[in-house]
């Protein structure tokens, strides 16, 4: 082991920077391990850096871009069934689904305005001509179900929102899907979150559409 | 640290909130205001701090190669975009300011001898940490993966790897496929006998990655080390990794979801590690459904959702007592590991506060367990004024007759800022003699040190805190972990590198229960495998006792001044190295009414009393 002086690595970096030589020996050397049974080699700083192949890529953007707007949707769902549902137990839901999609909205909306990438409002699905994402209501599913009142209004809503959940699902799905996607740190987490807390949704979702139609049979 | 996602702020709760939040900073002690946490300048490197009963006495800045040095210390605040500008193609490459800002975070620590093992989104550094007051890097291995999370064993050093950019070869370049043969995620083990030159010698796939993972020594095979690994991610697909099923338990018994891995490592050839459980341990002992836990929700009006207990996030274990705590997502549960190939569940707990059951940490003797509550996955300010002290904290737990009896909650009390990810992270034990003490690491939060002997009143003795990172942004840093090791507090900054601290002494702390933790030495430490401190019968662990004691008004002051006297004694006679049978004599003659006093006393005072007089006479017996 070798005795070196160290040096703050900012100030280290500045150094080598201004002074346009070789790395000053002012750290040991890093190391990248090879693969079980592999060796060891010594590496540049510049290369141990290098993260440009695990970055953010137009499929991440995208991703992100899209699921705002899905997740608008469901606010714009969850909004009707205030006026349109008759059961606690449904506004809960509601209310459950609206405060997360909204903390997950604030989110990508500031991991995209940080990449000075374009921010949706989330409202560009009403623009015409304008794509949906996977498992989106169309206007006329919205119309259909905002005609809805009572049980029949609950029974929709469920039915329409684990199919838009599902569409989350089938988008996190593609994410991986597209070669070099979901690298980045955040991007992993974030659509990891996602298919876990919709995966349990729609589980939830499923077995109150269960309840409801057994007591609607009744 | 969770994810970003996965949080959930009920309003109707920030109504309740407002209720709750004045009772808490009456708890508090003084008033918020007075906090001199509250309202630290702004700064990466230049931040405001604020001390009591510690202070830092060394940082040493992330090492070259794990930040990138157009932003240090993780995402600045994004320019303003001119409106005009067309809109930007997503298919430009990215601005490499604000690139993979969590790909280079600081995350666990592990130690060994005079080292320290950081681990890292990106791979682990090792410092040497003999003199703590001036770390020195001894090795940087670049091994990308996240979160990184070590633990140290001999010669070997384990890592969690959980994302999919994670390499079989270390590679940075991350992996572009869906499916492929060179992705890792799991658990490496690299053989570091070579300080400055790690060899990765094993990596072990998982389903799920590991996000954590905890080593498990058995005290009846010594010839095999244990890995609990935690994964809590997405489960990859059969087609890369065969047997991996993310199904539901009703469409495949199979699935890797609802199961923790047990690996298996021949000491003589870690290198044939391998998984050989993936006990149920959340399974219905009625009915032998797998997901009998908690399956997701909230517990009714105005309190937290927690999400299903398919995964455990963390696991402590215990082996000296046989026993583990898993922090599980929606549970917190408490094993037999006495085959610690097959744990075993003996108890679970719910709580209507807790958002996602995070860690774990036993007291000394093994009879109380703190769960932390990971609200807002770490990456959130979650300890502003209007969140609730509930929430986002610890709850401590007695452990009696197996079972989890919740006690109380403890919370940072500081309020932060919205610019501050904070809420309750990793922390462990000051092996004080006689108090069950522990230092945590709360993020942005800073570090908290706190007293849980009484475990339904928890008080805050030391903290430190910095001023945000960024402040007009949220940048993700702070505490990852803060440990005790062998007299020091280190901590584990995600942004800004390693720090370490000592206590001082307060009314709180003595200078001799300060002393008397240092005495103990620890040759090893993954915080998440404990290990029971029997302390050495000094004169200074004598006279944390009697401070205590003091303190608590549980001792006649004459019999406190005869013992001060007589340990005074007792040390002049060994440093003099003279026999002194008067001296043996008092001090057995004291130990012998300290046990009468402990007969007549009750609980905590008692067994000080107790406590102290076995000291006394190991101090005595040292003197023959």
């Amino acid at each position: 082991m070798r005795v070196v002086a160290l040096l703050p690595a900012l100030v280290s970096f500045a150094a080598c920077r201004t002074a346009g030589v070789t790395a000053v020996e002012a750290r040991p050397p890093i190391v990248q391990p090879g693969a079980p049974g592999e060796p060891t080699r010594v590496i540049g700083a510049e290369q141990a850096i290098d993260l440009s192949q695990v970055q953010y890529i137009g499929a991440d953007i995208k991703f992100m871009q899209g699921m705002i707007g899905h997740h608008t949707q469901a606010i714009e769902m969850t909004d009707l069934l205030r006026t349109h549902s008759g059961s606690d137990v449904m506004k809960k839901l509601a209310l459950r689904i609206e405060l997360s999609q909204v903390d997950e909205i604030k989110m990508m909306q500031r991991w995209l305005a940080d990449r000075g990438q374009q921010v949706p409002t989330g409202r560009e699905h009403h623009t015409h001509g304008v794509a949906l994402m996977p498992g989106m209501l169309t206007p006329d599913d919205m119309a259909r179900l905002e005609a809805a009142k009572g049980v029949e209004f609950d029974r929709l809503f469920l039915e329409y929102m684990i199919r838009h959940h599902e569409g989350a699902l089938t988008m996190v799905k593609d994410l991986f899907a597209s070669p070099g996607a979901a690298q980045e740190s955040e991007v992993f987490a974030f659509a990891s979150d996602v298919e876990a807390d919709q995966t349990a949704e729609i589980d939830r979702m499923g077995a109150m559409l269960n309840t409801l139609m057994k007591e609607h049979q009744r | 640290m969770r994810s970003i996602g996965n949080i959930l702020l009920y309003m109707s709760l920030l109504l309740v909130c407002v209720g709750v939040t004045g009772g808490a900073q009456e708890r508090r002690g003084s008033t918020p205001a007075a906090d001199p946490r509250v309202g630290l300048k702004a700064g990466l490197r230049d931040a405001g701090e604020a001390a009591k009963n510690m202070e830092r006495v060394a940082t040493l800045p992330k090492p070259e190669g794990f930040f990138d040095p157009k932003a240090p210390g993780g995402t600045p605040t994004p320019p303003e975009r001119d409106p005009n500008l067309p809109p930007p193609d997503p298919n430009e490459p990215p601005d490499p300011r604000f690139a993979n800002m969590l790909g280079f975070a600081n995350s666990d620590l592990a130690f060994s001898g005079t080292h320290l093992f950081m681990g890292n989104f990106h791979g682990f550094n090792t410092y040497d940490v003999e003199i703590a007051r001036k770390p020195r890097l001894l090795a940087s291995a670049v091994c990308p993966g996240g979160q990184g999370d070590v633990s140290v064993h001999g010669n070997l050093l384990f890592m969690s790897v959980e994302q999919t950019r994670g390499r079989i070869d270390c590679g940075t370049q991350g992996i572009q496929d869906k499916v492929s043969a060179e992705r890792f995620r799991g658990i490496r083990i690299f053989d570091i006998s070579d300080l400055s030159r790690p060899r990765q010698i094993a990596a072990i796939q998982t389903c799920r990655g590991s996000h954590t993972h905890t080593l498990v020594p058995d005290p009846k095979d010594p010839g095999n080390l244990y890995v609990y690994g935690s994964g809590t991610s997405l489960v990859r697909s059969a087609e890369e990794l065969a047997g991996c099923s993310g199904l539901k338990p009703g469409e495949d018994p199979n699935t890797a979801l609802f199961s923790v891995d047990v690996i298996k490592v021949p000491l003589a050839a870690p290198q044939n590690a391998k998984i050989v459980n993936r006990p149920r341990i959340f399974a219905d002992p009625t009915t032998g459904a797998i997901n009998g836990l908690w399956s997701g929700g909230e517990h009714g009006p105005g309190t937290q959702k927690t999400p299903e207990t398919n995964q455990c996030h963390d696991i402590t274990v215990f082996p000296q007592v046989g026993l583990a705590a898993g922090a599980c997502s929606g549970n917190g549960i408490l094993l037999d590991i006495s085959d610690p190939e097959h744990p075993v569940r003996l108890d679970q707990a719910t709580d209507k506060n807790f958002a996602y059951w995070h860690s774990a940490t036993f007291n000394n003797d093994g009879t109380k367990v703190i769960f932390t509550d990971e609200w807002g996955g770490g990456t959130r300010p979650r300890c502003r004024a209007t969140d609730p002290p509930t929430w986002g904290a610890d709850a401590i737990f007695d452990i009696v007759d197996r079972k989890l009896q919740f006690r109380g909650y403890y919370k940072m009390p500081a309020a932060q800022t919205e610019q501050e990810n904070c809420v309750a992270h990793n922390g462990s034990l000051i092996p004080v003699p006689g108090r069950d003490i522990m230092a945590q690491g709360w993020y942005q939060g800073g570090v908290s040190v706190f007293d849980f002997t009484d475990s339904a009143h928890a008080i805050e003795i030391a903290f430190f805190d910095r001023g945000p990172i960024d402040a007009k942004t949220l940048i993700t840093g702070g505490y990852w972990s803060a440990y005790w090791y062998n007299g020091n507090i280190y901590g584990s900054e995600i942004a800004r590198g390693i720090d370490v601290f000592r206590l001082t002494p307060s009314e709180y702390l003595s200078q001799n229960e300060i002393d008397a933790a240092t005495q103990v030495r620890t040759d090893e430490l993954n915080v998440q495998e404990q290990g029971r401190v029997a302390w050495p019968a000094t004169a200074v662990v004598a006279r944390a006792y009697l401070d205590q004691l003091t303190r608590g008004k549980a001792i006649e002051p004459e019999r406190a001044r005869a013992v001060r006297t007589a340990v005074d004694r007792a040390d002049d006679a060994r440093s003099s190295r003279g026999k002194s049978q008067a001296a043996i004599d008092q001090l057995d003659g004291l130990a012998a009414q300290l046990d009468r006093d402990a007969a007549a006393a009750v609980g905590r005072d008692a067994a000080r009393l107790r406590s102290l007089a076995a000291t006394l006479k190991g101090v005595a017996a040292k003197l023959h």
